[in-house]
């Protein structure tokens, strides 16, 4: 009984294992086919507009309503204390340090890395990708580097336009409708809120999210099971494993970055 | 075998052996195509015929055996050789495997602008020729979603010759395709191959067209080549196997039943 | 023709958008354009407490951010506090006998330092030391303070 569980732990442990040796020796393949991109920006500019251009509504309106609220709730906390002049830096930094990274790669990865899944995972199972490298040519550069490019340069960007329309919903809400002095919502942002320490290592954390989230919805696409069954089931592995690297990794990125 | 024997094989497989997700599908074959004929492999649903495609264009690696393709051998040359290779070699897969998001003209064009550095007059000179040669010039603005299976697979032949390679691949190239449109491609087959000088292989389970167009038939089932010659060979083949798959008998050497256990003890066993 | 132009437009205004976004939350967001290290000069201030002053907290001179506070270290021959701080430029002529305190904003607010300009004829210059300091009042202290001078006066 014991034996039998222990048994399939260690089976699913080394499985796991198997696959992310099998990402990674991907991941090579792939970053070994990025140079071969430089003479083709009309594949890259395509794969930004449908993982980048796409996902912007999404993610304007999200950090939009983000923002509002948070800009209504820390209001209503603030001004027991007599402090609402610092919504403004509260606002800012749990926007530039935590919830604009991780909530974009979450949102990328629903709305974006799936996508990427799907579309990989369709092309394999209806050969395109075999006739292509029968046609000698690499689908490794001529499909999956230019979709992992674009999305490892988009989700900087969505998380940066994340946090500043965030930003701008608080300030809508909290110095439009509740009154908070407009020169103190900046001002005291700007003391509170430092470029190396906040907004840079934001910045960090959106490139690693990047590189993670689109690194696997590409691997999924690629190593789907060539059914139509396999690539639903890669489509849903792309979300959930994103969501638990996202969080985990961001996890350790804030111990390393704010933790002292 | 004598010099020129060996001259006129373009592909040369022997001893093949090659498991995929635990079951051996190939076991010791030995396959020879002659430059410049058709010849079609034929067996039932799901006994490697697609796998040999895979195994002569490289895309997989036999577990023992070797291929050579123009005297070259496939799974030895490198990833470089390798694609230099695959140039002279055209495949048209069961599904047709056009490019979705790319137009029928561009499907056309996708090998050429990969491989070659030719000027867009030229590129289009040579696309709207092999969409003539298929008879689909008029549909080259159309997107794959727009066409029937077999202008899809029309539009995936004349992709396949789009780099004029030295030989093409069919993979089930009949299935699922009205009368007319088996007639089309059965003819397109044949006139492609004499007149451009092509080698053809045909993989399928269609007793009739392939009689009809191959020059020499190998006939491979359980992994292994059950006999092999002309059509009219074959037709007089002493294996019983061959005889039952040529007329489609129901039963024989390929019993109607799969492998159970006694009927009768099945029905009544689990009872008691 | 005009597809592939609508997406590469589109593709230009995305990265228009992002790279806008960041350039917001770098010069209005953050304190870039308040500071740069390179626009300032620094000063030393011994202290025999710095409170709960960090780096990174403001100075100001009446009220109005002047600089911040970039290193605390501690003298260990004289038992003192060393905070160095990096003032503006454009505030360079502080007299020699300015002094320096740490204060709280508020009951329990931020600390800060204020430095309170006095009257001499020269100027602190660029790794200028601030003599005149005050050290921060430390809230317990002044509970317990208070709490003994009450007990004395009761007996
Ligand atoms: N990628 C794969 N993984 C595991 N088994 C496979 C794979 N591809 C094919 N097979 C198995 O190999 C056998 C032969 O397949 P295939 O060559 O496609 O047959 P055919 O083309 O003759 O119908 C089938 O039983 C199939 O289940
Ligand atoms: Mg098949």
């Amino acid at each position: 009984m014991i034996g039998g569980w222990l048994q399939s732990l260690g089976h699913s442990g080394l499985c796991f294992f198997v696959r992310l040796g099998r990402s990674a020796l991907f991941m090579g393949r792939v970053a070994a086919g990025l140079p071969s991109l430089l003479p083709l920006p009309r594949l890259l500019v395509r794969e930004l507009h449908s993982v980048g251009v796409l996902s912007m509504a999404i993610i304007v309106l999200s950090g939009l309503s983000v923002g509002m609220v948070l800009g209504l709730q820390m209001y209503n906390t603030l001004v027991d204390f007599g402090t609402e002049e610092s919504l403004g830096p509260v606002v800012a930094l749990s926007l530039v340090r935590e919830l604009g990274p991780v909530l974009t790669a979450l949102l990328f990865a629903g709305r974006a890395g799936s996508a990427l899944t799907a579309e990989i995972g369709l092309m394999k199972a209806t050969d395109q990708l075999s006739v292509m490298e029968m046609m000698a040519v690499d689908p490794l550069k001529r499909v999956v580097a230019p979709r992992f490019l674009a999305g490892f340069l988009s989700l900087p960007l969505l998380a940066a336009i994340f946090s500043a329309v965030g930003i701008l919903g608080s300030y809508f809400v909290g110095v439009g409708l509740l009154g908070v002095d407009d020169g103190a919502f900046w001002s005291q942002m700007q003391s509170k809120v430092d470029l190396q320490e906040d907004v840079i290592n934001g910045v960090i954390k959106s490139v690693v999210f990047g590189w993670v989230c689109s690194w696997i919805a590409v691997f999924e696409g690629y190593d789907a099971v060539p059914t139509t069954e396999g690539v639903s089931r890669a489509t849903t592995r792309t979300v959930v494993h994103s969501a638990f690297a996202v969080l985990g990794l961001d996890f350790v990125l804030t111990a390393l970055m704010f933790g002292d | 075998m004598n010099q020129s024997d060996s001259d006129d094989l373009l592909v040369r497989m022997r001893g093949i052996r090659f498991a995929i997700g635990g079951r051996q599908i190939i076991d010791g074959m030995d396959i020879d195509i002659p430059r410049g004929k058709v010849t079609s492999i034929m067996g039932p649903s799901g006994t490697g015929k697609t796998t040999l495609l895979r195994l002569i264009g490289g895309q997989w690696r036999p577990q023992e055996g070797s291929v050579e393709v123009d005297g070259v051998s496939v799974h030895r040359v490198g990833r470089e050789g390798l694609y230099r290779l695959r140039r002279k070699m055209g495949m048209l897969f069961q599904s047709g495997a056009l490019f979705t998001h790319l137009s029928v003209f561009e499907n056309v064009a996708f090998p050429l602008r990969e491989h070659t550095r030719l000027p867009e007059a030229i590129i289009r000179h040579l696309v709207l020729m092999k969409l003539e040669a298929v008879g689909l010039r008029g549909a080259r603005d159309l997107m794959p979603s727009e066409l029937s299976g077999g202008m899809a697979r029309r539009v995936a032949l004349a992709r396949a010759i789009a780099l004029d390679p030295t030989m093409i691949m069919y993979d089930e190239p009949f299935v699922g395709q009205d009368p007319i449109t088996v007639g089309v491609i059965m003819q397109l087959i044949r006139r492609l191959n004499d007149t451009l000088g092509l080698t053809s292989i045909i993989v399928s389970h269609d007793v009739q067209e392939v009689s009809a167009i191959s020059d020499r038939i190998y006939m491979i089932s359980d992994g292994k080549v059950v006999d092999h010659g002309s059509p009219r060979a074959l037709a007089e083949s002493a294996s019983e196997w061959v005889q039952q798959f040529l007329h489609g008998r129901p039963d024989g050497p390929v019993p109607f039943h799969y492998p159970a256990p006694d009927y009768v003890a099945d029905l009544f066993g689990e009872a008691s | 023709m005009n597809r592939e132009r609508t997406i590469e437009v589109s593709v230009g205004i995305f990265v228009a958008a992002g790279l806008a976004a960041l350039f917001m939350l770098a010069m209005k967001v953050s304190n870039l354009s308040a500071l740069g290290e390179r626009g300032g000069y620094t000063l030393t201030a011994r202290f025999e407490n710095v409170g709960g002053l960090k780096v990174r907290s403001p100075v100001r001179i009446g009220g109005v951010r002047v600089g911040h506070v970039t290193a605390i270290d501690y003298d260990m021959q004289n038992y003192e506090a060393i905070v160095t701080l990096v003032v503006d430029r454009r505030y360079d002529r502080l007299p020699e006998d300015t002094s320096a305190s740490i204060y709280t904003a508020g009951l329990l607010g931020e600390q800060f330092i204020g430095l309170e300009p006095g009257g001499s004829e020269s100027f602190l210059g660029d790794g200028g030391e601030i003599v005149q300091t005050q050290s921060a009042l430390v809230l317990e202290n002044l509970i317990g303070h208070f709490l003994y001078s009450k007990a004395a006066e009761g007996s």
